[in-house]
């Protein structure tokens, strides 16, 4: 990639007002580095994933609210994580968090427990229990 | 307390991290040079292993092995630690500011504040290098950012006790020996001779054989997983690839600027020429990369695009089977 070809396009860094350092070759063929705004493929590539995560977070919201899982889930979701980064998290085997996604199981849940889960989600017990 | 540090911004967070320690240990050694005597050039598919739902593929090596490769090589050494409990990993990271020691830190990502909430995944490998305390509060040197940032002692910990895949337990790094004069010339010949051994292993998930399989799966997405999966997955190749660690397009334009470097210092004209080629398959990957979005922007993907890009990959893996037979010559 030419120094002149290092995309400038409109990129979801530009919040954080910082920009990408990339390795471009000058007019002599030189290697030198260039900051980039951003690029649309990436961009694009990035949307796509928070559009998923979305996507995940309206359907576990919706089980909730059908009484088909228990909110640990929708918080999962909305935290970005799955079973395996939840289950490390919490310390406990996945089995036993999927087990906690059950409605019958979750309100049986004790004190500790319900703690631990509001802790990793930075929210009250209350909250824990009452999706918004 | 605040050491004088000199932050330098870096396309990838390992390699920016040492070159900026060796700096301030009064070796000048460039991001690119640390990337090409780590070996940091790779290509791999972990089958095993799903991240935000998706297979995962990496074009760098391990989080930690560029850094142990280039000590190895250059004749230095670091000092690596661990911790199960945070209050001992905040008493030797103050230890050590307290005797004008900057160390390098692997963290989770996920609750990096000063990042983009849309970059913020749970993603552990990342490194920064902590230079100094005011108060409570940490000063950072991120080697992707344009800026030194901050912390403060609990958000600190919190990234440095990231839970998942790679978690960093509280992990901090420092060189501890130098040599009187770095030894450049073997080193970056034992590195190249290790991605070119890496790059063209027989083994179906590295190298450019891991680059025939994602190939050869593209090809398969949508007909066995359906559009949606199937542009999820593709989305997130692209993601590690551009996005995730600046990863093939930006790897390899590192290595093409590593490559150049090396020719100087080993007075190889053919290094310099094999740079050119190496950055040519970087905007060949790039391609890709465009292509690519273009399907799942879409959203609609016929099966013909997702063979037309598989066919890139197939070139592109190609190219890299070539490319580095001949770099094993060179050198």
């Amino acid at each position: 990639m030419k120094k002149e070809e290092v995309p400038q396009d409109k990129g979801l860094l530009n919040s954080a007002q910082t920009k990408e350092l990339t390795y471009a070759v000058d007019e002599n063929g030189e290697y030198t580095t260039e900051l980039s705004s951003g690029w649309d493929p990436k961009t694009i590539a990035l949307n796509n994933a928070i559009q998923d995560i979305e996507e995940r977070v309206a359907a576990a919201k919706e089980r909730v609210k059908n009484n088909q899982t228990s909110p640990i889930e929708y918080y999962m979701e909305l935290h970005k994580m799955d079973l395996p980064i939840l289950s490390s998290y919490v310390g406990l085997w996945q089995w036993r968090v999927k087990r906690h996604f059950k409605p019958k199981v979750f309100q049986k849940l004790n004190q500790t427990t319900l703690q631990k889960y509001a802790d990793i989600f930075d929210i009250s017990i209350e909250d824990l229990k009452h999706i918004p | 307390m605040q050491i004088e540090f000199t932050h330098k911004q870096s396309a990838h967070c390992e390699n920016g991290v040492v070159s900026n320690l060796m700096r301030h240990n009064g070796f000048e050694v460039s991001e690119p040079m640390v990337f090409g005597i780590g070996s940091g050039l790779l290509f791999c598919y972990i089958p095993f292993l799903k991240v935000n739902h998706a297979p995962v593929v990496t074009y760098r090596a391990m989080p930690g092995l560029i850094f142990n490769k280039f000590a190895k090589r250059v004749g230095i050494k670091i000092k690596r630690e661990k911790f199960s409990n945070p209050t001992s990993a905040q008493e030797r990271l103050d230890e050590n500011l307290a005797k004008n020691n900057p160390v390098g830190l692997q963290v989770g990502v996920y609750n990096l504040l000063y990042f983009p909430d849309e970059y913020r995944f749970h993603f552990n490998a990342h490194n920064l290098v902590v230079y100094g305390k005011v108060n409570d509060i940490y000063l950072i040197s991120d080697p992707v950012m344009e800026k030194v940032t901050n912390l403060t002692e609990k958000q600190l910990e919190k990234v440095r006790f990231a839970k998942g895949a790679f978690a960093p337990k509280g992990h901090i790094y420092y060189p501890t020996s130098f040599p009187e004069k770095l030894e450049l010339k073997s080193a970056i010949k034992k590195g190249i001779k290790e991605t070119c051994r890496q790059m063209t292993a027989p083994v179906p998930i590295v190298g450019y054989k891991g680059i025939k399989t994602i190939a050869k799966l593209i090809r398969k997405w949508p007909k066995k997983k359906g559009a949606k999966v199937a542009n999820h997955y593709l989305g997130q190749i692209v993601r590690m690839q551009e996005e995730i660690g600046t990863g093939g397009g930006g790897f390899r334009y590192i290595y093409a600027a590593f490559l150049q470097e090396a020719s100087q210092i080993l007075e190889n004209e053919k290094l310099n020429e094999l740079s050119k080629e190496m950055t040519k398959i970087g905007d060949d990957w790039r391609d890709f990369a465009v292509n690519a979005s273009r399907i799942y922007k879409n959203r609609s993907p016929e099966n013909d695009a997702y063979n037309k890009v598989a066919d890139q990959l197939d070139d592109i893996a190609n190219s890299e089977a070539a490319f580095f037979k001949k770099l094993k010559k060179a050198i």
